[in-house]
């Protein structure tokens, strides 16, 4: 499985009331919280995502609240994959169990900068940064990860 | 190897002799909690089971706490999805506006958490149970529906940082300046994946509302839990709340611990969380001159009874300043009706605040409180993110209720000593 896209950038401790402010979680449409994602660090962010992109951010990407609208705004505005140094607990698990592919690897972060065309293939563990011409190797997801990944969620996996 | 507090709940729960940071393990469950903006999801998960049943209907509690009373019709139909699931489900400890309070205020009134269980909630504040020596700590809505699913969930089996207190607090000072003195040292990702266990003399010094308090901001720190060790006060709270069996689990003396911190409580000055992160901290000292235009007394983390005690005890025939608004929110419906027996919501009232239902509105700039373009907010709560409690270029610093109460007389951050 692979992923392909552009990077956005941001910085340590993105928490999830700017991935997703609480003035819109009446609602937990997939489609209607992506027109929101990112608003209160990065009002570009909507506007210019395309299918594929990658988040590229520092450590403790996710604090705060548990709310699952986080990473599923995330997903539903196309981001195909999130790099960071560290994610928090709670934000690690909810997109594993929503089958947004996450990785921890902080040279990757130190090495990527905004706009850069990464490729991430998951089950080698392998990120490259096509527009630097450097590669990255990090931990492969467990198989019952991938499988959860695939499977596009927890719950899926579980019936499956 | 000796195991700690948490691990030791995590290995009973999990039908194992011994568990070792790392290890991965499924266990059992003995409540998983919802509330209205996080239980919509786990119903949609849920429902992708195609089951027609919960594990154990006694076993999963709902509150719809956060948008309500419903603040609009999005709002309405959350609630309504999750009221008209838990009816179907034949939900026991379903909670509805009239009944309902703040979750993690109500859970424990409610005898629902006691020493020794394992606790999952679809919140992150869940942790707060921690201060009655459970293992409790937040998932994520799909979490959420699996547990409701199965009785079970999975987990990475945490390290642990010990901090080990002594002495007793001076003045005004309450568990939450204790643990924004513990987030501001060790940073809001100093206890990652970790777990947070509190012990020592100083317990003793500590009342139960005190230790909610820091039990509940341990994920302001990352931690995956905070917990206490257990005493003659827990024990006595939980006789008075429940009739459920506890379990009392002690860190074993040759338990590991990633960090040991001993920490002088007595030397803990009142604390203030400048913007925008819980752990950009000063003592009340260094806060300098900050005017402010709104005051939020309340919350899960500050909404307990003796929190609005001390809030009413300063605000008490003096007069809120002119132009600053002060919000008061109790935890509980129980905890309302005490305040109005001791006669602290007109102490509050005659003060010049207002005095609401029990909700989280405020806190997370749902409603009841939200701050306009370059306002400020002191607020009793547990968090300062940007846009938190309203407009992006808004700001909340973190305090205790008698630092709030205190800056809502003169209309600046105040040291309630100096009033």
């Amino acid at each position: 499985m692979k992923a392909r896209g552009r990077v956005f950038k941001y910085q340590d401790n993105v928490d999830t009331d700017v991935i997703i402010p609480a003035r819109y979680l009446n609602t937990s449409d997939p489609g209607e919280l992506a027109k929101h994602c990112m608003e209160d660090i990065d009002k570009d962010f909507v506007k210019n995502v395309r299918p594929g992109d990658l988040i590229v951010a520092g450590k403790n990407f996710g604090c705060g609240s548990s709310r699952e609208h986080a990473p599923l705004a995330i997903k539903a505005s196309g981001v195909s994959c999130v790099i960071a140094s560290t994610f928090a607990r709670i934000f690690f698990r909810n997109s594993i169990n929503i089958g947004l592919p996450i990785i921890e690897c902080d040279e990757a972060v130190k090495g990527i900068e905004a706009g850069d065309e990464v490729e991430v293939d998951f089950d080698a563990g392998i990120i490259k940064n096509i527009t630097k011409g450097t590669t990255f190797s990090t931990q492969p997801f467990p198989v019952f990860m991938q499988r959860i990944i695939r499977a596009e969620g927890l719950i899926n996996y579980i019936k499956g | 190897m000796g195991m700690t507090m948490t691990q030791k709940i995590l290995a009973a729960h999990a039908g194992l002799d011994k568990v070792v940071p790392g290890q991965l393990i499924e266990a059992d469950l003995d409540l998983v909690l919802g509330n209205d903006i996080t239980t919509p999801v786990a119903i949609n998960e849920f429902n992708k089971t195609g089951l027609d049943r919960v594990f154990d209907k006694s076993k999963v509690a709902i509150v719809p706490d956060h948008f309500t009373p419903n603040k609009d019709i999005k709002a309405a139909e959350q609630c309504k999805k999750v009221r008209e699931f838990a009816c179907r489900m034949e939900i026991e400890n379903y909670f509805e506006v009239g009944e309902m309070g703040i979750e993690h205020c109500l859970i424990p009134e409610k005898g629902l958490a006691v020493p020794g269980d394992l606790i999952i909630g679809a919140d992150s504040h869940t942790c707060t149970y921690g201060a009655l020596g459970a293992f409790a700590t937040g998932v994520g809505s799909t979490d959420m529906a699996a547990g409701m699913a199965t009785g079970k969930c999975w987990f990475k089996v945490p390290s642990a940082i010990k901090f080990v207190l002594k002495g007793k607090p001076q003045g005004w000072v309450s568990g939450k300046d204790i643990i924004l003195h513990i987030i501001g040292m060790i940073g809001v990702d100093g206890a990652l994946y970790k777990s947070m266990e509190f012990m020592g003399d100083g317990l003793k010094n500590l009342t139960m509302d005190d230790r909610f308090t820091m039990a509940n901001m341990a994920i302001e720190a990352g931690a995956k839990n905070g917990i206490f060790m257990v005493d003659e006060r827990t024990i006595e709270y939980v006789k008075e709340h429940s009739t459920r069996p506890y379990k009392v689990y002690e860190p074993d003396e040759d338990a590991v611990y990633d960090q040991v911190y001993e920490i002088d409580i007595s030397k803990i000055r009142p604390t203030v969380a400048f913007p925008h992160l819980p752990d950009n901290t000063r003592t009340i000292d260094e806060v300098g001159d900050i005017p402010i235009d709104q005051v939020v007394i309340g919350s899960c983390t500050n909404g307990r009874i003796e929190d609005l005690r001390v809030a009413a005890k300063i605000l008490r025939g003096r007069k809120v300043k002119k132009g600053v608004r002060v919000l008061v929110f109790p935890g509980t419906q129980e905890i309302y009706l005490q305040a109005l027996r001791e006669g602290l919501v007109e102490d509050i009232v005659r003060a010049g605040a207002v005095f609401s239902t029990p909700t989280c509105g405020p806190c997370l700039g749902g409603h009841m409180g939200i701050l306009a373009k370059g306002e400020r907010a002191v607020s009793t709560t547990n968090r300062n993110f940007v846009g938190r409690m309203g407009h992006t270029e808004s700001e909340v610093y973190l305090a205790s209720p008698a630092v709030a109460a205190a800056s809502a007389i003169t209309g600046r951050i105040t040291d309630p000593d100096k009033l």
